[in-house]
């Protein structure tokens, strides 16, 4: 290697004629073009471009020019190694490309394929309508209360103004906790709720209370001997039978539309005066706009109110109840109450997690 | 109750032109709800009333058969073959036509029979659609009806019926008479009222001796004795027409009038074979030992609550539910006593579900008849019957009259607008209260209101209200959303339900609410105990007669049912309650006019036994499914674990599983679930005999936890987050294989301290190389520190730290 005080001659350093360099770059553009692969490039890199190829050694004697030649050769070798550097990486760009779209199409597959690696699980209906029935009355600022199915003679009957005579209260109709005298029952309705409410709570009170209830009607088509039903109950100052069906008009057009609207018919029910049914307009039923009978309602009857503590002279209150089986059967098209009680996971499924 | 609009319409100045629907409607507003619209079945051709006017009897066929020649309304005389032998020459019958097609499709044409052309046909009840009578041919009487009259009009085939479902509140719309009343306020029509008639002054002494020992159940016993009955007298046939209409069959003339006056005035009555009552009638209460025989031949035993009617002999009637054996009308009665009475409802009501007895009568006592009629309806039944069967009234009127005066209820005229919430003026109330029948004196503002004597059930000023706003339409009344105060949402044990449920679905777990009854069968199945069970005196199975102390006998039988109808793999969950079992205390039953107090109200409360919620699952077969991705996984044992870890974690709580043993679950791989100290329930793969006692494919698993026993989430505290990079590190240790893996984790995780981040178990290992009853669990560290870069010298020690606990307390080697 020429020192820096050696004296100039520039045939000594050959590796930076323009001959030689031109000729550099030639091999090595050859050489890149030649690669037909990443790794083929990837190989011949070292013996142009790394450090011991022929530019990058040639670079290395530049030192040894005098200042007056350094400046021309210099930029001969910096444009050999940038004709290299982008012809190399030109041909990295091609391979690359090359390489992607070769690999991508090999790669490919049937995103068709079933992907269902975990099952999927539901909950019941019954359970999903009470929910929602829930949150519609939560939303209008009600609280859920509850209360237990074995529940006492004197709360689910009693305390409603049914008394020990009523052909409700009977073997035929009720089940009875035995012994004789034990006082219990399973309980007819949700109505209870209602009582343990009004005894627990002072007015005003604004609550609904799903659950399950039981009679001792055989299973069939279209009877269970254990249904669900929800109940509403608000005591306040000034409540009217207004407040009653604007209650549930809000229910129906939440639950079946809004286009739902309520119909009374006047009924009897001990614990309500004056008591009706209620249909509900439901223009979504799938044998056509009709209206469906769905539950019974009414002003608290002021004898429970006393019953339970509660001056009829200060309060009133309105009460309803409804079937949550009777609900799905037309809400949802079950025809045959034997789905909705049996458990057959092909039922359930069909609803989902949530309504 | 049956009402035939024609029946009606004979007592209510219907408005032209008012149809089926109008009747609908009113009856629903009146809250009378319509359960069915029955008309008859469609006749269409000439359907004529003809005259028999000769008969000859056809000899030599298998059965006696009739040529008749009918008078049809043409000069030339129909001959028609008939095989039923029940009427006589110049009968009026009914006649189809050649051209008539009968219900059923039964088309009539001549054709030849028996040797002779038949040229139509009498018709029978039945054969008309309007009856089940085919005993014989309908006869319409022998006058009255002139020969060729289209017969449709006669018979009513064009009369609707409603089937109204009437209240219990609503006794008197058990009768012809309250039903009008009803559709006239409804409609704004005249009616008449048929029970207004005044009966005739009987004369002479009363026409047997009677005597009501208890008052207080029969404050009204009326009684007349007829005599000269036609026994042959048949029931003239728009009487019996118009009973079957109304679902009443047709007996003898005696036995159908008095049941057409029940109809029309709602009082029912019982006739008498005045001619086997010996002695006076005395009504009493059963006396021990005593029994009756009633009309539907039962011989029943009384209790000391039947109330009865009797004459020397004994018992002769069940009062108010069903007349005796011994007294009944006969087909040669010529004689009767026809009773009226009133009774007290609600012992009716007891008689008729201890005898299991719902008859016609009972059903309008049960409810409650008008104390006022029972005079009216004797005598509209003795008019009936002397026009009839030439019967008539002998001596004087029996009437025990106990009845107590009316209660007045005092009302506020602007009480019923407070309850409705729309403005109704004092006259609207004062008028609609007058329309139902009710007397009313007003001062001021002040009603003093006294009910019809056939309303018992208007007896508080609500009952009144809800008469004057059925007056003005319930669906008058606007819709108007209260102010509710607000609420405080769902509370948390309603929040954790819905969490768990959903966590449970999510997971691929589908609810199955299951009926709560068990029998010991079921839970002796399952290993559970069987002593203490909440049962039922009812039960709708005698093989269930208990209430469920677990989910599991229902979840098993889901699953069951399910595998039944071709399901393989199974994931099934309930959310319910169960019935701890445990003694019974007597709940009481206290007075209902104030509130029980706070000493009674416990009792009440604590009589109910504890039900909590519970959650259980049941799986078998494929857990994860097969697929292009794989073979699937079986569900086992940890599915079941998991599942309550997943159940713990919606709900907010610490799970701490430990090796359990309890039914019905294998004594090797069962999991007791520990929350806070308490076992709160059990997970794992079933015992193999109860697989096999249920029927169900091995290895089949459960869980079931008491949701009731958690305890509430406390508040999440944020963690900190450090930004500082880990430290991982992986150990493997060997324990004896008895040795729990929960335990090592435990110690691991106690020593590890503030620098451990997070620790989990990757493998287990068990082989030769380790010998005999070893494995080896191997762990992967991670350590971080919340405030600087953690060396590899800090990390080190608290492993080390963690594998010499887990070496001191089980025994662990680290593996080379």
């Amino acid at each position: 290697m020429s020192g820096a005080n050696d004296p100039f001659d520039p045939k000594q350093v050959a590796a930076l004629s323009p001959e030689a360099l031109d000729a550099a770059v030639a091999e090595g553009l050859a050489a890149f073009a030649a690669a037909a692969d990443l790794d083929a490039l990837a190989a011949v890199r070292p013996a142009h471009l790394g450090d011991r190829g022929p530019v990058l050694l040639a670079r290395r004697e530049l030192g040894a020019l005098p200042p007056a030649a350094r400046k021309d050769a210099g930029q001969r070798v910096n444009a050999a190694r940038v004709a290299l550097t982008e012809a190399y990486d030109a041909r990295l760009a091609v391979l690359s490309a090359e390489r992607d779209e070769r690999v991508l199409a090999e790669e490919r597959v049937d995103v068709t394929l079933p992907s269902g690696r975990t099952r999927r699980g539901a909950r019941h209906p019954l359970t999903t309508i009470q929910d929602r029935i829930a949150d519609i009355f939560v939303g209008m600022g009600y609280e859920v209360a509850e209360g237990p199915e074995l529940e006492s003679e004197w709360l689910n009957f009693d305390a409603l103004n049914t008394g020990p005579d009523h052909p409700a209260r009977s073997l035929a109709d009720t089940f009875f906790v035995a012994p004789e005298d034990s006082g219990l029952v399973l309980r007819t309705h949700t109505s209870p709720v209602q009582a343990r409410t009004m005894l627990e709570r002072t007015p005003p009170v604004y609550v609904v209370a799903p659950g399950r209830v039981f009679r001792t009607d055989e299973l069939d088509a279209t009877h269970t001997p254990v249904f669900h039903q929800v109940e509403g109950l608000a005591i306040d100052r000034g409540l009217t039978m207004a407040h009653l069906r604007g209650t549930l008009e809000a229910l129906a057009r939440a639950l079946f539309g809004p286009e739902s609207e309520i119909r009374w018919r006047p009924h009897f029910f001990p614990f309500t005066e004056p008591s009706a049914e209620f249909d509900v307009w439901f223009p979504e039923h799938r044998d056509g706009p009709q209206w469906v009978e769905w539950g019974g309602c009414g002003m608290v009857n002021p004898r429970v109110l006393t019953a339970c503590g509660i001056d009829p002279e200060v309060y009133g209150g309105f009460a309803f109840g409804m079937g949550i089986e009777r609900a799905l059967q037309f809400r949802h098209g079950v025809s045959d109450m034997h789905d909705i009680v049996e458990g057959d996971v092909r039922f359930t499924s069909a609803f989902g997690v949530e309504q | 109750m049956k009402v035939p609009v024609s029946w009606l319409s004979q007592h209510v100045d219907l408005p032209a032109g008012t149809g089926v629907e109008d009747l609908d409607a009113a009856f629903v507003r009146q809250g009378l709800e319509v359960e069915d619209v029955l008309r008859a079945p469609e006749t269409t051709g000439p359907l004529v009333v003809g005259r028999v006017l000769e008969i000859e009897e056809l000899t030599g066929f298998k059965k006696p058969i009739r040529y008749c020649r009918v008078d049809v309304g043409n000069p030339e005389a129909q001959g028609i073959v008939c095989g039923a032998r029940n009427f006589a020459v110049g009968d009026l019958v009914v006649v189809a036509l050649p051209g008539v097609v009968l219900p059923g499709d039964f088309a009539i044409a001549a054709r030849e029979t028996y040797g002779r052309v038949s040229d139509g046909m009498i018709c029978s009840v039945r054969e008309l659609g309007i009856g089940d009578d085919h005993e014989g041919i309908l006869v319409l009487g022998t006058e009255g009806i002139e020969p060729g009259t289209p017969a449709a009009g006669v018979l009513g085939l064009d009369d609707v019926v409603f089937d109204l479902e009437v209240t219990t509140d609503r006794g008197y719309c058990m009768a012809i008479r309250g039903v009008a009343r009803e559709v006239a306020a409804a409609l704004g029509a005249p009616w008449q009222d048929p029970a207004a008639a005044t009966p005739p002054a009987w004369s002479g002494e009363p026409a047997w001796a009677v005597e009501v020992e208890d008052p207080a159940r029969c404050d009204r016993f009326s009684m007349i004795a007829m005599e000269g009955l036609d026994p042959a007298a048949p029931t003239p046939w728009w009487m019996r027409r118009r009973l079957t209409r109304c679902g009443v069959r047709s007996i003898s003339l005696a036995v159908d009038v008095t049941n057409y006056v029940m109809l029309e005035l709602g009082q029912p009555m019982h006739a008498f074979d005045r001619d086997a009552v010996r002695g006076p009638v005395v009504v009493r209460t059963a006396r021990p030992g005593e029994r009756v025989t009633t009309l539907d031949g039962a011989d029943r035993a009384l209790t000391d609550d039947d109330l009865l009617i009797t004459d020397d002999t004994g018992p002769i009637g069940l009062a108010g539910v069903m007349g005796g054996a011994t007294t009944e009308v006969s087909g040669s009665t010529t004689a009767l006593l026809l009773e009226a009475a009133h009774w007290e409802p609600t012992g009716i009501g007891r008689g008729v579900r201890r005898h299991k007895l719902p008859s016609e009568a009972a059903k309008r006592f049960e409810r409650g008849t008008d104390p006022d009629v029972t005079v009216v309806a004797l005598a509209r039944a003795a008019e009936l019957l002397a026009e009839f069967g030439g019967a008539r009234v002998v001596g004087g009127v029996v009437d025990v009259d106990a009845r107590a005066p009316r209660p007045q209820i005092a009302l506020a005229t602007d009480r019923p607008q407070a309850v409705a919430g729309i403005p109704i003026s004092p006259d609207t109330v004062v008028d609609a209260l007058r329309t139902v029948g009710c007397t009313v004196e007003a001062e001021g503002a002040a009603l003093t209101v006294t009910p019809p004597s056939w309303r018992p059930d208007l007896t508080d000023p609500a009952d009144l209200v809800e008469e004057v706003v059925r007056a003005v339409g319930y669906d008058e009344i606007p819709g108007v959303l209260p102010t509710v105060p607000p609420g405080r949402g769902l509370t948390p044990a309603q929040r954790r339900r819905r969490s768990v449920g959903r966590a449970l679905a999510d997971a691929g777990y589908t609810e199955a609410p299951a009926y709560p009854f068990v029998g010991p069968a079921a839970l002796t199945a399952l290993g559970l105990p069987t002593e203490g069970l909440l049962t039922l005196r009812n039960p709708l199975s005698e093989q269930e007669p208990a209430m469920r102390p677990s989910l599991l006998p229902g979840l098993l039988a889901t699953v069951a049912r399910n595998l039944g109808r071709g399901q393989r793999d199974l994931a099934v969950f309930e959310l319910g309650v169960v019935y701890t079992p445990g003694a019974v205390s007597a709940a009481p039953l206290p007075p209902v006019d104030r509130r029980p107090d706070d000493d009674v109200l416990a009792a009440l409360l604590g009589a109910v036994p504890a039900q909590p919620w519970h959650v259980g699952v049941a799986l078998t077969g494929l857990r994860e499914p097969r697929g292009q991705w794989g073979p699937g996984r079986v569900a086992d044992w940890a599915d079941a674990v998991e599942a309550a870890r997943t159940v713990a974690d919606a709900a907010g709580v610490e799970l701490v599983v430990r090796a359990g043993d309890r039914l019905p679950w294998h004594p090797g791989r069962c999991a007791e679930l520990v929350v806070g100290d308490v076992v709160v329930g059990y997970a794992g793969e079933l015992h193999p005999r109860v697989c096999a006692a249920l029927e169900l494919p091995a290895r089949t698993c459960a869980m079931e936890l008491d949701l009731d026993a958690l305890p509430e989430k406390a508040v999440a505290q944020a963690p900190a987050i450090s930004a500082f990079p880990p430290v991982r590190m992986d150990a493997a240790l060997v324990v004896d294989a008895g040795v729990p893996e929960a335990g090592v984790r435990a110690s691991l995780a106690g020593a590890a301290g503030q620098l451990l981040e997070d620790l989990q178990l990757f493998d287990v290992y068990t082989g030769a190389s380790l010998g005999e009853g070893r494995k080896s669990l191997a762990y992967a560290f991670t350590f971080r520190a919340a405030d600087r870069t953690l060396t590899g010298e800090q990390a080190r020690e608290a492993f080390d730290a963690a594998v010499a606990a887990a070496a001191a307390d089980h025994g662990a080697v680290l593996r080379a």
